[in-house]
């Protein structure tokens, strides 16, 4: 898709809902700078989500959304789950998967893409919850990093599937008791960020949403790796504040809690040789495009 | 047993879909009024006389006419526009026609505001709200079309105009099939010439 398409007919702007008028005027399409500060301030690309108040997924999906590099050529991928409810809000293409079998779709999606456009820049990624991820689409995942496919992949870790009230997941923690899972769990969290980087991820991290300009760094990292070099893989911690018994207020600070130094969700990040030297590129790029555009504004305004 | 017919609601709350029914597509030049299939200008009569007597005919236009994505998608816009235009000159001073957008079919949460839009998903809202008795769908996706003209046609008494791009509606009241710029201001110009006479 072109951002030339992204215009209303002149017949109907007057009737089109100012919520679609507003996303052609007031978003960030095509801006190079976009990222989480835009949220507020420019058109965001979700809209009223339906998830609970206070779902720290909202805010993953908020900072995300903003921080994807080239919004109007990517095509997101979900799977079953909390993050399946906020798609329809979403003003980014996406496709919604059969349970588990995201990887394995965007694997096909990704390879039509290019070649369908082999001229243009388009980004898959993947975000899905971590039953869809790390259970019952643990094959498809690990597959798609074992055949070096291109796309990122974000698994949203809340620690049990949510959604339907509380079960347990492969990365649910040791011993937590939730409400479908009495006994709690006997085994051990799966590591799947390990697993990742064992698998040919170029560019794994571990982290929570708690810091917004972090999650940017993350997503445009990985988006930028997945593009040039091969898979990559983003672990965020977004807790259900119903399932582990916290209020709407509480979803920051539990985070914050949870990723204090030595605890399971302490910022882990693994960058392969090549992945390090794109990013070091690109980053070096960016300083110099800066540079340039301050200097410009200086200029001007002399 | 007695064939089908695709008659105005409120039919039942799960309409059956007409083609299951036996309710066939009209050929090129053809549409079809009630799964009577018609040649093309007498449909274009009947509908120009349902929208003249209507008292809020309403024009739906949705994402493939309402965006300017190609030339033929700007075409049809400045076509539905003059129909539009057809259509407020010619019906009687009691009429309040509409002019309502199909802006995307993401279900839509808590609500949809049904002065300003339509979803597919629940398009009895709008119709209800705004008392429309006769409506036309232009530039619907296909799948989106049949769902939202079913649910017209089981809950309300609207009578529902198809005019598609592709092969026609049997869910529809009336169909027109290879919707274009020119067939619109034909249709514009059937209103035109009917008016007053209805």
């Amino acid at each position: 898709m072109s951002k030339e398409r992204i215009k209303i007919a002149p017949e109907f702007r007057n009737i089109m809902p100012p919520e679609y008028r507003d996303l052609v005027d007031d978003a960030t399409w095509g801006k190079v700078d976009r990222g989480w500060k835009d949220v507020g301030a420019s058109k965001e690309l979700i809209e009223e989500h339906s998830l609970c108040a206070g779902c720290p997924e909202s805010m993953a999906f908020r900072y995300i959304l903003s921080s994807l590099p080239n919004p109007e050529d990517t095509v997101m991928v979900g799977s079953t789950g909390c993050t399946s409810l906020v798609f329809p809000h979403v003003a980014v293409h996406n496709i919604h998967s059969l349970f588990g079998n995201q990887n394995a779709i965007a694997s096909g999606l990704k390879r039509s893409l290019a070649s369908r456009f082999p001229d243009q820049v388009k980004d898959v990624v993947v975000l899905a919850g971590d039953g869809a991820t790390v259970d019952i689409g643990l094959d498809y995942t690990l597959q798609s990093w074992f055949r070096q496919e291109k796309f990122t992949t974000i698994c949203f870790d809340n620690e049990l599937y949510a959604n339907t009230g509380g079960q347990e997941s492969g990365l649910m923690q040791k011993g937590f008791v939730a409400k479908m899972a009495p006994v709690g769990k006997q085994f051990e969290k799966v590591r799947l960020p390990e697993i990742a980087r064992e698998s040919g991820c170029h560019y794994v991290v571990s982290c929570t949403v708690s810091k917004p300009s972090l999650v940017e760094k993350v997503v445009k990292n990985a988006v930028y790796v997945a593009r040039e070099i091969g898979p990559t893989y983003l672990q965020v911690y977004t807790p259900c504040i119903l399932e582990i018994g916290k209020q709407s207020m509480e979803g920051l600070q539990e985070m914050r809690d949870s990723e204090k130094p030595g605890l399971r969700f302490a910022y882990k990040e693994y960058v392969s040789p090549e992945a390090k030297e794109l990013i070091t590129e690109i980053a070096t790029k960016e300083k110099e495009r800066k540079a340039v555009a301050k200097a410009a504004l200086a200029q001007s305004s002399a | 047993m007695k064939p089908y017919r695709v008659l105005p609601g409120p039919e039942e709350f799960l309409p059956p879909s007409a083609a299951s029914m036996g309710i066939r597509l009209p050929d090129p030049d053809q549409g079809h009024i009630e799964g009577r299939i018609v040649p093309e200008e007498e449909a274009m009569e009947r509908a120009a006389r349902v929208f003249l007597s209507a008292n809020v005919p309403t024009i739906f236009p949705g994402p493939l006419v309402l965006w300017s994505w190609n030339e033929k998608a700007a075409k049809k816009a400045t076509a539905i526009q003059y129909l539009y235009d057809a259509i407020r000159e010619s019906v009687s001073k009691r009429a309040k026609p509409m002019l309502i957008p199909m802006a995307d079919y993401r279900p839509k949460y808590p609500k949809i505001n049904p002065e300003v839009e339509i979803n597919p998903n629940h398009p009895n809202l709008t119709i209800w709200h705004n008392k429309i008795d006769a409506c036309m769908f232009v530039g619907v996706h296909c799948h989106q079309a049949n769902l939202a003209l079913k649910i017209i046609r089981g809950g309300t008494d609207c009578f529902t105009i198809a005019m598609c791009a592709q092969a026609g509606h049997e869910d529809a009241n009336l169909t027109f099939r290879d919707a274009t710029p020119e067939k619109i201001m034909n249709f514009a110009g059937w209103i035109k010439k009917l008016k007053g006479t209805v």
